[in-house]
């Protein structure tokens, strides 16, 4: 059961990379990092099950970091979006040379 | 009682992988958003069968009920919600993602295969959250406390940037 988590798990990170590759709207770019993130978990959580508990403390951490960051991305992303009037990735090429 | 577990442990991942696949391929982020709430609810199920009842009770309770909250908020917020346009990239893109997607699975499961030892899973503990209290508040204590700071430099950073501009 191990290591079938551990494919599962890194068929749900490709489809979140394949996600961020190929999308436009920062919402779901945020979306596809958050399912990343649960990807990773879940080898954490298969990988404690063969040693010990501290992979369920790892979680719990990247779990809080998870909700503080998607706190302050989606506040950057209202800030954008009253500046920019939209969210779509590739209108936003201030910076472009 | 195994065959329990292994009969619900398939059945949650292929439940995390089919809604997973139809979260990317939404245009609209609203039924996006569900079907990811969908991926953490089939998660929680992966981990109470992987002998993590506590961490699929923290999954449903700051994930699907929290962040997806959050995330469906500024849907609304910023009503985004009807978007008809589809904002998934041309060809091009999409063929560079699948190729590199495709290569990081290979990789992934190479690595899985021969780096991990295949050792016997340790025998099931009783009480699992008494190890994970005893873990987190003896060896990560200073971790769990810095955790905390974060959390106040990202509410006070949310504030702060969600606000509306005050001209000075």
């Amino acid at each position: 059961m191990i290591s079938e988590a551990l494919i599962v798990s890194a068929i749900l990170f490709v489809i979140g990379l394949i996600g961020v590759m190929t999308r436009r709207n920062a919402i779901i770019l945020f979306m596809c990092a958050e399912l990343m993130l649960n990807a990773v978990n879940l080898s954490f959580v298969a990988l404690a099950k063969m040693h010990n508990v501290t992979g369920h403390v790892f979680v719990v951490m990247v779990m809080t970091i998870a909700a503080a960051e998607a706190a302050v991305g989606l506040a950057i992303l209202i800030s954008v979006f009253r500046h920019f009037g939209t969210v779509d990735l590739s209108s936003l090429r201030t910076l472009r040379g | 009682m195994n065959g329990f577990f292994e009969f619900h442990f398939y059945l949650f991942s292929l439940l995390a992988i089919a809604s997973a696949l139809l979260f990317v391929t939404r245009k609209n982020p609203v039924p996006a958003a569900l079907w990811l709430v969908n991926v953490m609810i089939a998660l929680a199920g992966l981990y109470v069968m992987l002998d993590a009842p506590f961490v699929g009770i923290i999954q449903v309770l700051v994930y699907a009920g929290a962040i997806m909250v959050v995330f469906v908020f500024v849907v609304m917020l910023l009503n985004l919600g009807r978007s008809g346009i589809s904002d998934i990239r041309s060809v091009g893109p999409r063929l560079g993602a699948g190729v590199v997607g495709l290569a990081l699975l290979a990789n992934l499961l190479v690595v899985q295969r021969q780096k991990i030892p295949r050792i016997a899973p340790a025998p099931a503990v009783d009480n699992v959250v008494e190890g994970v209290a005893a873990s987190l508040f003896t060896d990560y204590l200073v971790a769990f406390e810095l955790t905390s700071l974060v959390l106040l430099v990202a509410v006070i950073g949310a504030v702060l940037l969600a606000k509306k501009r005050v001209r000075v």
